[in-house]
């Protein structure tokens, strides 16, 4: 298990009087503090973490979040943002002596500009729903994490979310033009706007995957784009890991960026199909999910040329969907990937490392020898195009000595997705889960310079402390001018 | 005195030495934008020149790596060898500048200069996968890596993209490089009055047709580009089949803003290389600007600019961006900020002489809460604010 810090016992013997504190400010549904009511905030989507909180607050105005933190921050008391409570990676986790701030009563849409091509919404707006509000007039919202029923914009800023369409559109980063951000002082500081790059310092781009360490996004401006005329997914399958990676590699080495390219290996296969019978090739050793976008003789053209390319990689099948329910099928099970994992084993953790394209085989024979040795199955889902890496390790969280086998699997892939040249994560954000790996990744220096620009937003640290640095204090400069 | 290291360790070593004789350094590559922003008072330049060479190319994975004081030009050279691109068209903007040298890699990631492609696939910050910089205490810091998704930790390399060379000096960046498309074209609007030309535009980048290029000219400027009469551009870049498919459906869907005559391959490069580097301006002497806005107020901001100082001008962007020549004078200033504070925009000073950089907010000031937290995290980086002191805010 991470260790989480000590909780503040003065704070914690102030409880009663915080809880006024805030019911001063908010709307008397707007603060929990009941044991029983606080209890469905005690974890998010890494759930073998939990932790009740001391208070939960829930406002539904910008003002009533500068209040709320104004009066905190005056307090000294920790603050962890939520939004929807997907993190996979315990984002939102609490402390026992921290305040949660939830976002979901601000879940309304303030304005729809398609002539601009933006929306203004505000942070509790699903992701899904800035897409159900556009898609009257053609238009959607880019970034599609599998979370997105559920998961909020906010949240999406806080941890850059990405999603399977990333190789074409971006992940949140590059479809934002602006948000409100709400300062631990209590400060309100508009960033960006209705237009593109702000000039000064892009404040937008260190905010976003910030996970809630600098500030509370309230609203936030994304672009929307018209859709295509349409979309339309093939299913490759290959008899090894290896081939269907270097067909990856030759398809980008042809010039044509399709859509989506995803990746699933044998067990995710199986998982998948169980759940969605999408007609996966259970034979398989490895599926490429592939779509291309246009007209219909546009997506017919690509589709051949893509054919063409998969054709020299002795693929078992090659299938193209016939129909728009058919490809729905398809991605219902690539997206139902993470519940369908869920009912073959009683828990599992999904790691989400991203790893050179060129390293893929390589990485999944060594994912694959580790797993063995430690006895815990995985299967392997991930955005092949981006090399975003999403091994699923399943555990019984009932066993201690399961979890802990996970944990220390879960470490092991990152690590060797960070000696291979790539990343701790992807997508899911470094929350609590990959806290104490970022040593892995960063040395001391680039790390105590992350640390003192969250320090330059947040001197106190009362903003997520338990969350993406590791716990060592940090020496302040001494030579300060 | 120019210092100009040739490896990160003299880059390193140079900092350092800077840093503990508390010596302020104008960081530079060859020079040419060093007419952008605020004029920089400091005892040395340090440039990156000298640390030039693309150290990673991997085309199959859309990555490459460079030192910073490799030549922009190189690098294009480079990746077109191998049918890629980068991505966010970065335009050269020496001669608009009078600048001597070659623009550097480093020098359009710390400008985070986009061109023409920026409305459809993101500015060069969007395409900056990772960066190796030296802050201002002359410790080498690292950001991102060479993969193409990364949210590891906080994104340093978009606070470095843009930021000037006032946080930290980069020695490496790696970017996100993808297929030249096969075929571009460009349908041509003529005749129509700005605010029609940009719904026009509008309509273009709300189809879906993924257009990749939307411009208007006024007359004078279009005259530039060989048209007579305003033009409305809008750009589709694709493998040739699509390019003829789209060019096509796009051309009907305008039809009520007239019929759009098709530019072929060669003169849609010719085109957007114009507009990119900002040609229909080339030829004043005065003050040039660039102001961000949402499209549809880009024909305000231009009229407004025209009564108040007879502006010459044209719009990129889909009429979001906002290029504006004008006397390089106080009131000009004073009318280009108001005209983009009352269409909820920015604005930067691209050209002026250095009194009038000097003496104006050549971008907008930040408001105050801002203006501390960027205060503390300048220090963060660059204690004793040696690293271009100056050149973005007055300051900091």
């Amino acid at each position: 298990m991470i260790a989480q810090p000590e909780p503040k016992q003065n704070v914690l013997a102030r409880r009663a009087a915080i809880v006024a504190g805030l019911r001063a400010l908010l709307p008397e549904s707007g603060v929990i503090a009941e044991e029983l009511r606080l209890k469905p905030y005690e974890t998010d989507g890494l759930a073998a973490y939990r932790q009740v909180p001391l208070a939960v607050a829930l406002p539904e105005t910008t003002e009533q979040v500068a209040a709320v933190l104004a009066f905190l921050h005056q307090e000294g008391v920790r603050v962890v943002p939520r939004g929807a409570g997907t993190s996979l990676s315990g984002g939102a986790l609490p402390m026992a002596d921290a305040v949660v701030v939830g976002m979901m009563r601000m879940n309304r849409i303030l304005d729809i500009n398609y002539d601009d091509r933006f929306a203004l919404v505000q942070a509790g707006v699903t992701n899904i729903g800035i897409t159900q509000a556009v898609s009257d007039a053609g238009f959607f919202y880019a970034p599609d994490p599998s979370s997105q029923l559920a998961c909020m914009i906010g949240g999406n800023v806080g941890m850059n979310s990405g999603g399977a369409h990333c190789l074409r559109y971006g992940v949140t980063a590059n479809n934002l033009l602006g948000v409100k951000l709400v300062t631990i002082r209590g400060e309100v500081i508009d960033i960006g706007g209705e237009h593109l790059d702000a000039a000064g310092y892009d404040w937008l781009g260190l905010i976003t995957g910030s996970e809630g360490q600098l500030g509370i996004v309230t609203e936030v401006t994304v672009r929307i784009l018209r859709g295509p005329e349409g979309a339309r997914a093939m299913l490759a399958a290959f008899r090894s890991n290896e081939v269907a990676g270097q067909c990856v590699d030759s398809i980008i080495g042809s010039g044509i960026i399709p859509v989506a390219l995803e990746f699933m290996d044998r067990p995710a296969i199986h998982a998948c199909e169980a759940f969605a019978h999408a007609g996966y090739p259970l034979d398989a050793e490895a599926m490429l999910i592939i779509e291309v976008e246009g007209s219909v003789a546009e997506q017919d053209w690509l589709l051949d040329r893509i054919k063409e390319i998969c054709a020299r990689f002795d693929p078992i099948s090659l299938k193209v969907s016939q129909s728009p329910e058919e490809s729905l099928a398809i991605w219902k099970g690539r997206k139902g990937a993470f519940g369908a994992v869920g009912r073959i084993s009683p828990d599992y953790l999904c790691m989400d490392g991203t790893i050179p394209t060129s390293r893929l085989p390589d990485v999944l024979r060594r994912i694959a020898d580790m797993s063995a040795a430690c006895g815990l199955q995985v299967a392997n889902i991930f955005h092949a195009g981006d090399g975003n890496l999403h091994p699923l390790i399943m555990f019984d969280a009932n066993d201690p000595a399961s979890f802990a086998k996970a944990e220390k699997l879960g470490a092991d892939i990152l690590k060797l997705c960070v000696e291979v040249g790539g990343c701790l994560t992807g997508e899911h954000g470094v929350g609590v889960e990959k806290r104490d790996l970022m040593p892995v990744q960063f040395s001391g220096i680039e790390l105590d310079q992350q640390r003192r620009i969250k320090s330059a937003f947040d001197p106190e640290w009362l903003l997520n402390p338990n969350k993406v640095f590791p716990l060592i204090p940090l020496v302040p400069l001494q030579h300060a001018a | 005195m120019t210092l100009a290291p040739t490896d990160e360790a003299g880059l390193i070593a140079t900092v350092t030495a800077a840093y503990e004789a508390a010596t302020p350094l104008e960081v530079l590559g060859n020079g040419s934008k060093r007419g952008l922003l605020r004029p920089v008072q400091a005892a040395q330049n340090l440039s990156t020149a000298r640390l030039a060479g693309v150290t990673f190319y991997s085309p199959q994975e859309l990555v490459l790596s460079a030192q910073a004081g490799t030549p922009l030009g190189d690098i294009e050279a480079m990746v077109a060898e191998r049918g890629q691109q980068i991505t966010s068209e970065p335009p050269d903007f020496s001669a608009l500048l009078g600048a001597q040298g070659t623009q550097t890699l480093g020098g359009v990631v710390g400008a985070n200069l986009s061109g023409p492609r920026r409305v459809a696939w993101g500015a060069t910050r969007d395409h900056v996968l990772g960066v190796r910089a030296v802050n201002g205490r002359g410790e080498l810091l690292r950001s991102g890596g060479r993969v193409l998704k990364n949210v590891t930790g906080l994104d340093i390399c978009k606070l470095l993209t843009g930021s000037h060379g006032t946080l930290a000096v980069m020695s490496e960046i790696t970017i996100k490089v993808l297929p030249t498309p096969e075929r571009r074209g460009t349908l041509a609007l003529s005749g129509l009055a700005p605010g029609r030309g940009v719904a026009a535009l509008s309509a273009a980048l709300g189809s879906p047709y993924a257009v990749s290029g939307a411009a208007y000219l006024p007359a004078e400027a279009a005259a530039v580009i060989g048209f007579s009469g305003s033009v409305t551009l809008a750009r589709i870049e694709d493998f040739a089949q699509s390019v003829a498919y789209r060019t096509d459906k796009l051309r009907a869907d305008l039809a009520e803003f007239g019929r759009a005559e098709i530019l072929d391959d060669a003169a849609s490069i010719a085109a957007w290389a114009a507009v990119r580097d900002a040609r229909p301006l080339h030829s004043g002497e005065g003050g040039i600007w660039r102001v961000s806005v949402r499209p549809s107020a880009g024909p305000t901001v231009a009229a407004a600019l025209e009564k108040a100082f007879c502006a010459k001008w044209f719009l990129d962007w889909g009429g979001g961006l906002v290029w504006v020549a004008g006397p390089a004078t106080e009131a000009a200033h004073a009318a280009v900020m108001a005209a983009a504070k009352d269409s909820g925009g920015t604005w930067m000073l691209l050209r002026g002489p250095d009194s009038l950089r000097a003496s104006v907010a050549v971008i907008p000031p930040e408001p105050a809460a801002l203006g501390r937290i960027t205060a503390s995290v300048k220090a963060a980086f660059d204690p004793k604010g040696i690293l271009n002191p100056g050149r973005m805010y007055a300051g900091v």
